[in-house]
């Protein structure tokens, strides 16, 4: 076993490259929002960033200067309303008055961007689903195609792999090695990283082999995939971690205000990532009662009994 | 009680919810429905299925979801799921009754907006998109939609049809049945003015008025000319335990019914 372990500047600086496609998946849930920082401090360029759901992390990489395009299925600040930093860089008006190049789409659903993984992580040429009909998805999209079912029974679409360069997840736990776990909403991470070139991982905690090994069901991406793992606590705050820390949701309506304005925006830019040298600064920043107000009670699951077999 | 003593908003979430009366597995989508069916758990369904795009089977939320995907969406669930799982076997699957969905814009037929407003390469405004809206209303047995309505929402012509409704009128069941829909379409739109259900052409018909809404109202909010049917009905009030649920439980600071 080869530890993997690195700083988040070490793993960025070595798996991100420009130009690259970025996954940094994660449902609401365990969003890195530390590693979409370091990437912006390292000031990435022209990357393709795919996800689900482009959330205040992608506003703030896309305010950043650091992609060219968007892969998604739902674009907004979940439960508050739009990503005003992308939204500038896609509406007419916005767009013209910048005089920049406005961001490129390919958008999908989220069945058919779950289905993208899942054919790059299962080396398909392409996944079928039964959704798309009578809308205009496939027309915003080309590559959303009708395909005929080779058994004679109708038409269904199909979208096609979709392999990042590089995928990121967050998780509560990893061993050295790279073996992950996640509990909670599980969201498409697996598929994102087994679709992957490469894969880091950013974790809570830190765990032996034995914990692992104690609880092979919880695993869901195997230290095989995976090129690096970077501890670091806290690290998808404003968004949470089941059992570790709650949504910051003061944090997702305070967005809402400084991302409608491109001078503010960029002003939180300077004070909480570039002036900032890490993640363990920006939480000093955010300060213990502010960490604490997020702490959930407790809620353990039951024991299973995975038997010794001799 | 009288008019004055609930709000447009609260009217609206209330008579959404009972919709979900004799309902077993509910698709919950973003925003307006996550109230509503947070309501109907409390009220008129209390052994309804909750399912959240996110992954959940069978939530029992302590609060209400600040999002779809909050944390109390998954303690003391059934299940939690990957979303392939959630989308191709509980979804794609034929196993969801209602898929309750919010829009932006709708049409006569049901058809929904969620992505633009104006030209889609050069919008006006960009909404969200689809997240997982269009395979729901393909897939989800029956469509509910809950929506306030203006003259920029009830269109006569959608600038984007993001989520398909009965599209092809009254040969809309034929459509479905040869592409192999699991769904029936919408069944029925709750706004605050009133209850939209769809007659056998596909087209929407205004069945009940909320109490204070008016037939002008309504008119003036539409940009078709409605269909109102004969015997036209007076929504229920909420009752106290209704109005007491979203103001102390469900949403205390008013997010929903501003």
């Amino acid at each position: 076993m080869t530890p993997k372990v690195a700083s988040m500047r070490d793993a960025v600086a070595d798996l991100v490259r420009d130009g690259d496609t970025v996954a940094i998946e994660g449902f609401t849930h365990l969003i890195s929002f530390a590693a979409g920082h370091e990437i912006i401090r390292q000031r990435r360029r022209d990357l393709t960033l795919a996800r689900m759901t482009p959330d205040v992390i992608y506003d703030q990489m896309v305010a950043a200067g650091v992609a060219r395009k968007l892969i998604f299925s739902w674009l907004g600040n979940p439960g508050v309303g739009g990503l005003n930093a992308i939204r500038r860089r896609i509406e007419a008006e916005a767009v013209a008055a910048s005089g920049e190049p406005p961001l490129e789409l390919e958008e999908y659903s989220h069945f058919g961007m779950v289905a993208r993984y899942t054919a790059g992580a299962a080396n398909l040429p392409f996944f079928p689903l039964r959704s798309y009909f009578d809308t205009d998805l496939p027309k915003a999209n080309p590559l959303i195609r009708p395909v005929e079912s080779p058994y004679g029974d109708g038409l269904v679409y199909a979208v096609p792999p979709l392999k990042p360069d590089v995928t990121i997840v967050h998780a509560q736990r990893a061993d050295a090695a790279g073996n992950t776990q996640v509990w909670g909403l599980l969201g498409c991470q697996k598929e994102a990283a087994f679709a992957a070139e490469r894969v880091i991982v950013v974790v809570e905690e830190l765990v032996d082999e034995a914990v692992i090994r104690a609880d092979p069901n919880r695993t869901i991406i195997p230290g095989l995939i995976v090129d690096a793992v970077v501890v670091e606590p806290f690290g998808a705050h404003p968004s949470y971690v089941q059992g570790a820390y709650d949504r910051d949701n003061r944090f997702y309506l305070d967005w809402d205000p400084i991302s409608r304005d491109e001078a503010a925006t960029q002003s939180w830019l300077r004070d909480w990532v570039y002036d900032l040298d890490g993640r363990a600064a920006y939480v000093d920043r955010l300060g213990a009662e502010r960490i604490a107000s997020l702490i959930p009670g407790s809620a353990p699951s039951g024991v299973v009994d995975y038997g010794a077999y001799r | 009680m009288t008019d004055a003593a609930f709000s447009k908003s609260e009217m609206m979430i209330v008579a959404a919810a009972r919709e979900l009366a004799g309902q077993h597995v509910c698709f919950v989508g973003v925003g307006l429905p996550n109230i509503a069916v947070n309501l109907a758990q409390r009220t008129v369904a209390p052994d309804i299925e909750l399912v959240y795009e996110a992954g959940v089977f069978g939530a029992r939320p302590a609060r209400l979801p600040l999002s779809i995907g909050d944390p109390t969406i998954v303690t003391g669930a059934t299940a939690a799921t990957s979303m392939f799982e959630l989308f191709a076997f509980y979804l794609q699957g034929g196993l969801i009754d209602v898929g309750f969905l919010g829009a932006a814009q709708i049409d006569r037929f049901g058809n929904i907006n969620t992505t633009v407003i104006g030209n889609y390469n050069a919008p006006a405004t960009r909404l969200p998109g689809s997240g997982g809206a269009c395979e729901i209303a393909i897939n989800a047995r029956h469509v509910f939609v809950i929506m306030r309505q203006t003259r920029r929402s009830f269109v006569e012509r959608i600038d984007f049809r993001t989520s398909p409704g009965n599209a092809a009128g009254a040969d809309d069941l034929r459509v479905r049945a040869e592409q192999h829909w699991l769904g029936r379409g919408p069944s029925v739109v709750v706004t605050d003015l009133g209850i939209y259900r769809f007659g056998n052409d596909g087209g929407m018909r205004l069945e009940s008025l909320h109490p204070g809404a008016t037939i002008e109202g309504v008119r003036d909010t539409i940009g078709w000319d409605i269909e109102v049917a004969s015997t036209l009905a007076t929504t229920q009030e909420p009752t106290e335990r209704e109005l007491q649920l979203i103001r102390v439980e469900l949403d205390p600071g008013g997010a929903y019914t501003k």
